[in-house]
Parts: C-alpha cells; structure tokens; sequence
C-alpha cells in the first residue's frame, strides 16, 4: 500500500466544496430521478457525502474529490433504483451522469475558482422558488437543495426553530410532487415572471443575513455570501443574465461593500459614523458593474432604484456631503413601484435632510401605526433620532425606550441602550421642551 | 521505534445527520492530523473496515457460534491507524488530537508486539 500521507499532494479542499457538491449533485440527480423524488434525492446526496466521510481520513483526499462524490452518489442512485419498478427506466441517464460532468477521467481539473450554473442547478433554482410555493419555503428549499445547508444550520440561519424548518421543507416537497411542478427553466414568456421570485428569494436570503435581528451576530456571512454567490451566478448565465438581475447583483454587492465597516468590537457603528475607507472597493466595483449592465433595461425594477440608492451612498466623500436630495427623489419613484412602509421610513429619512428635521417627523406620521412596522425597532430608533436632532432629548428617550421593545440583536439592544444613556443625560440638562 | 495500533471506535451511523460543512470541516481535520503525523515521520499506515459486515466466532458450550452480521447502532471497530511513537505516553498524546476523539466513541491505544519479549 503506498504512502498517502507526507507527500506533495493537494491537502485542502476547495472552500465549501461539500456543500457545493451537494448542490450540484442534487440538481443533477433531481433532473434525472424527477422533482417527485426529492427525498430520495437528499438521502443519496447525503450518501456519498457520508461515505467520503469514512474513506478519505484512511485514504487521504482523492486526486478529483468531485468525481469521486459523483461516481459513488451514481452508483448509490443505481443500487436504489434496482429496488423501485417505477424509477428502473432512469438507469441509462444515471450512467451518462460522469463522462457530462467534469468528473470524466483524462479531462484537465477544473478550475478552483472559475464557477458555472450548470443548467441543471438553475432549473433547480427554479423549482425552489417556484411561485406556487410560499417565500419562507422556498428560502429554506433553496438553501437546504441549492446551498447544501442541513436543516439545524438553515434553522440558525434563519433564526427559525429547528421543526419549523423541517416542517416548511417537507411541506414544499409535498406540494412539488402533488402540483407536478416541471424540472426546468421557464420558457421566454414566462422567464420574467418565475424570475421575480427567485430574485424575491435571494433579497430574502440577504436580508436575513444583513440586517438579523435577533442573536449575537450582526452580520450572518453565510447568508450574505450564498445571496451573493446565487445573484452572482444568476447574473453570469445567459438565460439570466437579465436587467432585473443584475440590478439586484448591483444592491446586493453595494449593500455587502458597507459591512467592513458596520461593526466595531461587537458594537454598530452608523452610516454617518463609518470610516469610510474600509468599505470594500472591490465590492463596490463589482457592484458598480452590475448597475451598468442593469441600466440597459426598458423598466427600472424596485432593485435598480434600490441599487442607486445604495450607489449614491456611496459616492459621497462624507456623510455630510450626501446627496439628500438625489436620494429623496429615487425614494418618491421607488415608493411609486412599491409602497412599502420601510421604504417610506427611509424615505422620511432623507426628506429630513433635505427639508428639516420637523417635515420628516411629519412625514413619519403616516406610518407611524402600520402593523408592519410593529415589531421593527427602526421606526421608533429613527423617530428618536429625529426629536433627538429636534433639541427634545426628553421624547427621543422615549422612543428609544419603545425601540428596545422591539426584537433585535445583541449589537443592535448595546447601541440603543447607549444611545438612550446619551438622551437621558441631554434630558436632564435641558430645561423644558416645547412640545406637547 | 514501537508501533501503536490506532483502534478506531465509532457508532457507524453517527455522521447520518452531519452537515455538508460539518462533513467535509471533519475530513480536513483527519487530513491534517495524518499529514502532521507523517511530516513528524510516525504515520505508518491507516485503513478503513468495510462497514456492517463484521463476524464474530467463538465457541461456547453447545459448539462454534458465529454473531454477525451487527446491527447498525451497535459500536465497531470502523478502522485504524498505525503510528510510531517513543511510547505509551507520546501514544497518547499523539491521539489527543485525532479528531476521531471527538467523532467516534473512543480510540484504543495498543503496542504492537515486534520483539516477542520474553520476560
């Protein structure tokens, strides 16, 4: 037996590798066995893996690590369909499974940072965000068939409790097989539309690692980092590579450039506080990029206003030197796309910029009652601000007391307790506010 | 130099549930182990068992039994690794920090017998 160990072979494994293949072998697999069967799907995936588990600490690691999953998930797949009369027809494109993946053996390796959407991988995209399914599901399907995450790290992830997951997961496997749903891309006409709520699921997706709101964490990087890597891929193949996506592309990259900088020792550190030399400027030429590409489109999505938004946060050399007024007028055509009450929020935001403090608290009455914003400590924290920035310490406290009610993380709870500490003590000084 | 046989422990379905991550995270740390154990110049050799097919044959008093096939939750031997160390206590040490200490149910150390020590 020869010497695996203290030679010169490759000792590492591409960063991520086993959730990348999970993905890609789920796809594949799905393809061929049918969307119906994506239970048997999970358990062969998790097979091979399994099975690499046990050889390779003996062996060390295969020259062609993908092949190697592939070659024993095809024959795992091919010992189950022995035993089921209604998937033995599948046997032959199981077997073509190797010489089309890159697994074939003679053929250069591939690359370790070069990455394609297979076809296979954006039909099963596709699938998981399928509209007949509802946006939670087709996060949590995403992530567990897409992104190979097990459902204890999506439960994490989401801050979701662990049944609930699983419950959401086999749920929208059920209504997958019941509906029939087809393994493919859309045809033309349709591509717009099933479109929409991919890009739905993947804001989502980095939303929910962005602005967490619960947990220590401010920043969950696993999410932001599939979110980036799916709208990155979505944008590099030519079925999707479509304005609406590259628009998103160039959000999710503007947005991701900002986070060296949004986090200090565990605390929050403000847009108008950042140190804005650590934002990332590859991300933002990435991103910047994108909004190019994206500007070719007839109609402008709610990610392109969102995407300049972002852009010109960007631009300006100091928060001071922000273009309000600019960014109060993509606000106004953005709320005309999509009316959403956070979006309003911000919009107030930049209107008390650029008309005074008191015309955003103004505008903040509207919204002040909308259920939706019930729970979200961003109303109350930015009405403090703003009564802060009023000269009335006395009613900011209060706000941020109503601020601390709300859900929020570790980080977010330490900046609004600082930040009432501070009013507090402005209050105590001043003499009386003249306001009801 | 004495040899150390490596006996790996393990319930055979104790990584079913394991994540991608937490799979392939495991697999480096094995490479990594065998690879410092072999640029120190003390791996010698490591091999798997094929799972759930072990036999047992003994003899009680009605004849030869053999048990086996076993069952899947029952703890095997699912492989083992031969080092070289100075002795036991380095053996030990060495097996510290084999990630199987943390994945399986436990490592046994045993010295290879090479000399047929008479005493």
């Amino acid at each position: 037996m020869a010497e695996k160990f203290g030679d010169d072979r490759t000792r590492d494994m591409v960063d991520h590798l086993f959730r990348r293949e999970a993905g890609r072998m789920a796809a594949t697999l799905t393809r061929i066995l049918g969307p119906g069967q994506l239970d048997l799907v999970e358990d062969i995936v998790q097979d091979a893996l399994v099975q690499a588990l046990r050889v390779w600490p003996y062996r060390g690691l295969p020259d062609n690590p993908r092949a190697w999953l592939i070659r024993v998930a095809r024959n795992r797949a091919l010992d189950r369909l022995r035993r089921s009369s209604t998937l033995r027809g599948k046997a032959d494109d199981l077997k073509k499974w190797i010489s089309q993946s890159s697994g074939e053996p003679g053929r250069p390796r591939e690359s370790r940072f070069a990455e394609e959407l297979s076809d296979d991988q954006l039909a099963m995209i596709f699938i998981c965000c399928h509209p007949e399914l509802p946006p939670a599901s087709r996060v949590a399907l995403t992530l567990k068939t897409v992104c190979g995450f097990s459902v204890p790290e999506i439960a994490r992830a989401l801050l979701s409790a662990q049944p609930t997951v699983a419950q959401r997961l086999v749920r929208a496997k059920r209504m997958i097989k019941r509906k029939n749903l087809p393994f493919q891309v859309p045809p033309p006409a349709a591509l717009n539309q099933r479109l929409d709520s991919v890009l739905e699921a993947v804001y989502l997706l980095f939303n929910e690692g962005y602005a967490a709101h619960s947990g220590e964490e401010l920043v969950r990087r696993d999410l932001t980092g599939e979110a980036l890597r799916l709208i990155s891929l979505l944008s590099a193949h030519p079925l999707t590579s479509k304005p609406q996506v590259h628009a998103l592309a160039a959000l999710l990259h503007l947005h991701a450039s900002r986070l060296p900088a949004r986090e200090e020792d565990g605390q929050i550190v403000l847009l108008a506080d950042q140190d804005r030399s650590r934002w990332d400027q590859r991300l933002i030429e990435i991103g910047s990029r994108h909004l190019r590409q994206a500007m070719r489109a007839r109609a402008l999505s709610r990610y392109h206003l969102q995407a300049a938004i972002a852009a010109c946060h960007l631009a300006a050399p100091s928060y001071d030197q922000t273009d309000w007024r600019k960014i109060l007028g993509l606000y106004d055509a953005l709320i005309e796309i999509q009316p959403s009450p956070v979006f309003r929020l911000n919009r107030a935001v930049a209107l008390a910029f650029v008309d005074g403090v008191e015309s955003g608290l103004k505008a903040l009455q509207g919204i002040e009652d909308d259920p939706a914003l019930r729970d979200y400590y961003l109303l109350p924290a930015t009405l403090a601000d703003l009564q802060r920035r009023a000269g009335r310490p006395g009613r900011a406290a209060g706000f941020y007391r109503r601020a601390l009610k709300c859900p929020c993380s570790g980080p977010e709870r330490r900046f609004l307790e600082d930040k009432l500490e501070q009013v507090e003590a402005q209050s105590s000084h001043a003499i009386q506010e003249d306001q009801p | 130099m004495p040899k150390y046989l490596l006996l790996l422990h393990e319930k055979p379905d104790a990584a079913s549930h394991y994540s991608p991550q937490q799979m392939q995270d495991l697999i480096q740390e094995y490479v990594d182990w065998s690879e410092r154990m072999a640029q120190a110049g003390r791996y010698l050799a490591g091999q798997k068992l094929v799972e759930g097919e072990g036999r047992i044959v003994r003899q009680d008093g009605k004849g030869l039994v053999v048990d086996g096939p076993f069952s899947e939750t029952k703890e095997v031997i699912g492989g083992f690794f031969m080092i070289e160390a100075d002795d036991y206590d380095q053996a030990v040490e060495f097996s510290r920090d084999c990630p199987h200490v943390r994945y399986g149910t436990r490592v046994e150390i045993r010295e290879i017998d090479e000399h047929h020590r008479e005493e």
